[in-house]
Parts: C-alpha cells; structure tokens; sequence
C-alpha cells in the first residue's frame, strides 16, 4: 500500500500499511512530516477526516492508528486519498508561542558552545532567538522533540549517556531540543533547566502535556536567582510554581 | 481481625507482579503516553461480567505466581484468566465463577496452573484514581497505580444494585496455548528485511523468551536479517507490532509498549490475537503465520 505524492510540493510520500487499523504516512523529511501533521489536524477540526483514534507524528512519518473501517475497503480508500493530498509548506512564525523560561547553566553548555563555534555566553541568545515548534512528543508522557535549530546548530547527542538526567533539564540531540519532564536516563545534551518542570506533565490539566505536537515554543533566558519574578507560561489554566531556585 | 472499616482491598501477598488494569487509555500516544491495559482483555471483560461489573471495571493482574489480598467488607470475586487454585481463608473454591469473599477473608488467587496472568475482578471495581480516564498501570512510563506492594490498600467501588447476574452454568474460559500461533500482517518496513528474513519469520520455530513483559513478548529464534542498515528515524508503533531489535529477534509490542521506536516493524499482529500470547508461558512454541 503506496503512492507517491501529489503536486503539491510534498515530495516524496508513501502511503504503509501497519495492520488491520492503522497506516503510517512516511515523508520526505521532518519538516514535510510536520506540514503533513498540520494538515492532518485542519481537516480532523473541520471533521473531513474519517474517525481516527490517535494521529501519531514522529521524525518523518505520521501514524493514523485506529481508523474506524464501517465498510470494508475504506482503509484502502483513505490511503489512496491521503496520497493525493496537496500541503501547504509549514509556517514556522504566526500563532502565540508557549514560553518556556530557561535557565542557561546547563553541565554540556561549553561543549554545545565548541561545537557552535561560539562562546558559552552566547549559546543562550541563539537558542532563546529560535522559533520552535513541537514536531512530536515520546519518550515519556510529554516528552516533546521540538524542531527549529538550522543544522548548523545540530549536535550530536553526547558519547556516553548520564544515568540520571534531573526533571526540567533543557537538552539538545540531532535538530532536537527537548525538556525531560521528569528525572530519567538520557543522552542528549544539557544546555539548561526550567525553574518549573511541573508545569511539563499535569494529568489533571487539558491537555496534561504542556507541550503538544504542533505548538510554537520560544525560550526565555532567565537568571537563577530571578525566576520567581516570572509570568507563568501560558497554558491553559496551569498554576505558577514558586520553587525559584528549582 | 478487620483493621478498619471501609471499602478496601488490603494487599496480603502480591505476587511477582500484579497490578491494576481496566481497558487502559488509548488515544494519548500523540503525547507519548501509551494505552496499557489488561493484556488479556478478554479475560478481563469476561471476569467482570460474571461479577455484574461494566467490561472495563478495573481489576488486578496477576503474573505468573498469584496473589492474595483480603477484602474490609463482603465482596463478590471471580478470578479468571489463568487457570489457578483459589482459596478463600484457605478454603477451595471455583475458579471461573462468582466466589463470596467474607470481610476479612483473604481470597489467594494460587499460581498459575496454566497460562501466566489470572484476572480478579470484584463487584464494584477497584477504583483508584484514575490518570487520563483510566486505572491501568502502565509500567513503561509509570502512569497509573504502582504495582502491588504487601499492605497496599486498594479502594472498592459500590457494586452495581441488584448485584451479579444470575448465574448461566459454568463460561468458556480459552486455556494457555500449547503451541502460540500468531498471524502477521506485513509491513510497514518488512521492506528493510531480506527476502529470506521473511521467509524465516513465516516458516521458522521460535519460542517465547522469559524476558516477555508487558511492554512486549520477546521471542528465541532464528534472527531476522536487515536489508537496509542504516538507522530508523523513530517513528510511531502500534499495538501487535513486531519489532526487530539489532539482536534480530522479533518483538511483539503488547500494550505498555512505546509510543514511538526506532527499530524497523516487520509486520503487526492483530489485536484480537495478543489475549493468547499474554498468555503464553516462557518456553511456549510459537510460529508467524501469515494473517
């Protein structure tokens, strides 16, 4: 089950099968993997979108699992239809962004300086200038990968993985830029922390991720000893913490 | 001797691993959570039928050894699901059918006879707070009530009026497979896969590993031979799908699996088939077939 992809400036699409109820739509790249989620969403919110339990973007594919098949075929006919679809490019800027405060003392902020060509100083103001976007989330519940570094800013994810990597670190790897959300293992590269990491993952708050693949995010360099001064990031109706020096 | 009144549980014996489960919660992968569940679904629904309970009342899950727990009030019980002795104050009693467990009577779910995870589900349900609208522990990203500890208590809920439905003579309970047969729909990177891989996953003899878990059923076998080398940019899984880790022994994705990996899926097991292999012991022969 494949088809190539319409005019519409997508490029290279393919249409697989992954059992009975499910497809995974691969594209060219992540950045057409996010265009094609963000279309996905606008035809689900204006309900031309057969009835699918969960739409799963990843690096560069987008799982639709749970399609409701009322009639047989209709799995069939969704996949020749979505290989047809003509997306628009995505629009990085244009929607308010979640702000994110960070604090830039990160352990592999040197490191992530060498490999930028810059001085420790300035790694804040080139990541806290970036347009990011949630290109999808794992790992953990409300683990997002956010995109928008150019590749110039890619770094490799670091040799040996920390054991433990606290709640709330702010952490590089590949084009990603992520929060671990709570205190886990990881590998990437530790370039600062939230003074809030609960506001991450809240089961009690809709949607109890903060961030949810699609949303625009921009950090916001803070000083240690300044953080409670900060607004909380907008989110719904989530509560401002006052472990400042988290 | 009762310890206080209420409507709880209390944790007598808790096994290897048992937990709470009810239909789990799907529809949250988007944020990296993942559905959960009981494993043996069916098993599940048919034990809170017999106790008058909603199918996705929740209910424990035992692996492989029991457990026992003892209840503050009455409360009518059925352990189904793998076939074990049950007891209630030492006393036996059926397996399969609604059982009445006294206040401060310990009901042991023994271990297990044949199969792996028995199910007990008491009138009322269990009703833990619920994370996402479900009760389900989920042992990958630990949502949901941690697994059973000795002296955990465990809340009951107010069981339905007019209690369990009259009894209809002893149900079918499927048993353990002898033999685990599994169909596959291929895809979506059985193309990263030689040719030959293919053709050992639907003809080959494998066993279940006992490194299975709830996150997946690992397998002994001939290992599959990649294709395509280079590295899969994660992407997201389903439930059923058969991952193929470098070590090339396939993986089937039960329901705590990931939301997202980056080992290529070879083919993906139906859903309706994966009761039987929660149920399947370590050891167990088990072939692919084609679906």
């Amino acid at each position: 089950m494949s088809g190539s992809g319409g005019p519409g400036g997508l490029g290279e699409l393919r249409v697989l099968s992954a059992g009975p109820h499910a497809l995974v739509v691969e594209l060219a790249d992540g950045e057409h993997a996010e265009a094609f989620h963000a279309e996905l969403l606008r035809r689900r919110e204006r309900g031309e979108l057969p009835a699918v339990r969960d739409i799963v973007p990843a690096a560069r594919t987008v799982l639709l699992d749970g399609i409701a098949d009322p009639t047989p075929g209709a799995r069939g006919r969704l996949a020749r239809e979505l290989a047809s679809w003509r997306v628009e490019p995505l629009r990085r800027e244009g929607g308010e962004p979640v702000e994110v405060p960070v604090i830039y003392d990160g352990p592999d902020l040197d490191e992530v300086a060498a490999l930028w060509g810059v001085g420790a100083d300035e790694v804040a103001a080139l990541h806290s200038r970036t347009a990011f976007r949630v290109a999808f989330c794992g790992f953990a519940p409300g683990f997002g990968y956010l995109t928008g570094l150019p590749e110039r800013l890619h770094v490799p994810r670091r040799t040996i993985p920390r054991t433990r990597v606290p709640a709330g670190a702010v952490a590089l790897a590949g084009p990603y830029t992520g929060v671990y959300p709570r205190p886990s293992p990881g590998g990437w590269q530790l370039v600062g922390r939230m003074p809030d990491p609960g506001i991450l993952w809240d089961p009690g708050r809709e949607p109890a991720a903060l961030l949810v693949p699609g949303t625009p995010v921009r950090f916001v360099p803070v000083e240690a000893g300044k953080a409670a001064a900060l607004p909380a990031p907008r989110a719904g109706d989530l509560q401002a913490d006052s472990r400042a020096d988290a | 001797m009762i310890p206080v009144a209420g409507r709880h549980l209390h944790v007598v014996r808790p096994g290897a691993l048992t937990t709470v489960q009810d239909a789990g919660r799907p529809g949250h992968a988007h944020l990296g959570v993942g559905r959960a569940g009981a494993l043996d679904a069916p098993a599940a629904r048919l034990a809170n039928r017999l106790v008058g309970n909603p199918p996705d009342a929740a209910v424990l899950e035992t692996t492989l050894t029991g457990c026992a727990v003892r209840p503050d009030r009455p409360v009518v019980a059925v352990v189904g699901g793998a076939g074990c002795r049950v007891t209630v104050d030492g006393r036996p009693v059926a397996w399969g059918a609604p059982v009445r467990v006294p206040a401060g009577a310990v009901l042991d779910a023994g271990p297990a006879g044949t199969g792996l995870r028995s199910y007990l589900a008491f009138a009322g349900g269990l009703v833990p707070d619920p994370v996402l609208g479900s009760r389900s522990a989920d042992l990958l990203s630990g949502l949901g009530p941690a697994p059973l500890s000795a002296g955990d208590e465990l809340p009951l809920g107010e069981p339905a009026s007019g209690g369990p439905p009259p009894s209809a003579g002893p149900v079918p309970w499927p048993g353990a497979p002898a033999e685990l047969v599994l169909p596959v729909h291929p895809g979506p990177r059985d193309d990263w896969f030689t040719e030959a891989a293919l053709r050992t996953l639907l003809t080959a003899a494998y066993r279940v590993s006992p490194h299975s878990n709830r996150i997946g059923l690992r397998t002994e076998g001939p290992p599959l031979e990649r294709s395509r080398t280079e590295e899969l940019p994660s992407e997201g899984m389903v439930l059923g799908a058969i991952q193929v880790p470098p070590d090339g022994c396939p993986v089937v994705f039960l329901n705590d699996h990931p939301t997202t990996g980056g080992y290529p899926v070879v083919g993906v097991v139906p859903e309706r088939a994966l009761a039987a292999a929660a149920q399947a012991v370590p050891g167990t022969r088990l072939r692919f077939v084609g679906a």
